[in-house]
């Protein structure tokens, strides 16, 4: 990966505390998986911003590098990467996701 | 873009031999997969790391040649 791939993802991570990368918008995700997440999100009324993969080529694999994680998918909240969908849905539905923005101080 | 629940099986067990693996083929289109995995060498690790020792012994083949593979993981229950 380039530096300044690495650079830019690392300031869009560091400037949202909730950040999803995923595969097309919130609004118009273009993949179930990434719909999955947005759905748990929404859900839970936790506030996030998303960056779209498709895109920008160089974040899409860049990203993957950077996180050591081959999908999209990807959750990062304050600086830390929490995981991709079947993390996600796992820690949704057994309450542990909860506890994870509480003490991470994000508003669920 | 597409592999056999055999051979996604065959290359965790070589890096898992102890491993109780179970595969399903979520869309029948050998595209989509679930994978529950059972192995000691999870244990201690974060369920990121768990996932991604699966990752590296599916040698970069998941998000490329496959779809998807659907992750669930855990120790063996005493």
């Amino acid at each position: 990966m380039e530096d300044n791939t690495k650079e830019k993802i690392q300031n869009i991570i560091k400037d949202n505390e909730v950040l999803l990368f995923m595969k097309g918008t919130p609004v118009m995700p273009q993949c179930g998986f990434s719909a999955a997440v947005v759905g748990v999100l929404s859900h839970m009324g936790v506030k996030f911003n998303s960056v779209n993969v498709l895109e920008d080529a160089e974040i899409r694999e860049g990203i993957k590098t950077y996180s050591d994680w081959p999908t999209i998918p990807q959750l990062y909240v304050k600086n830390e990467f929490v995981g991709g969908c079947d993390i996600i849905r796992e820690m949704h539905e057994n309450g542990e996701l909860t506890n994870y923005f509480n003490e991470a101080g994000i508003k669920v | 873009m597409a592999m056999k629940a055999t051979e996604i099986e065959e290359l965790i067990l070589q890096t898992f031999p102890n491993a109780k693996v179970t595969i399903e083929d979520l869309r029948g289109d050998g595209d989509h997969y679930a994978a529950q995995i059972i192995a000691e060498e999870f244990r201690g690790k974060s369920r990121v790391q768990q996932h991604q020792m699966i990752y590296n012994a599916m040698g970069g083949r998941v998000g490329k040649e496959l779809h998807a593979l659907a992750l669930n993981t855990s120790t063996p229950k005493e």
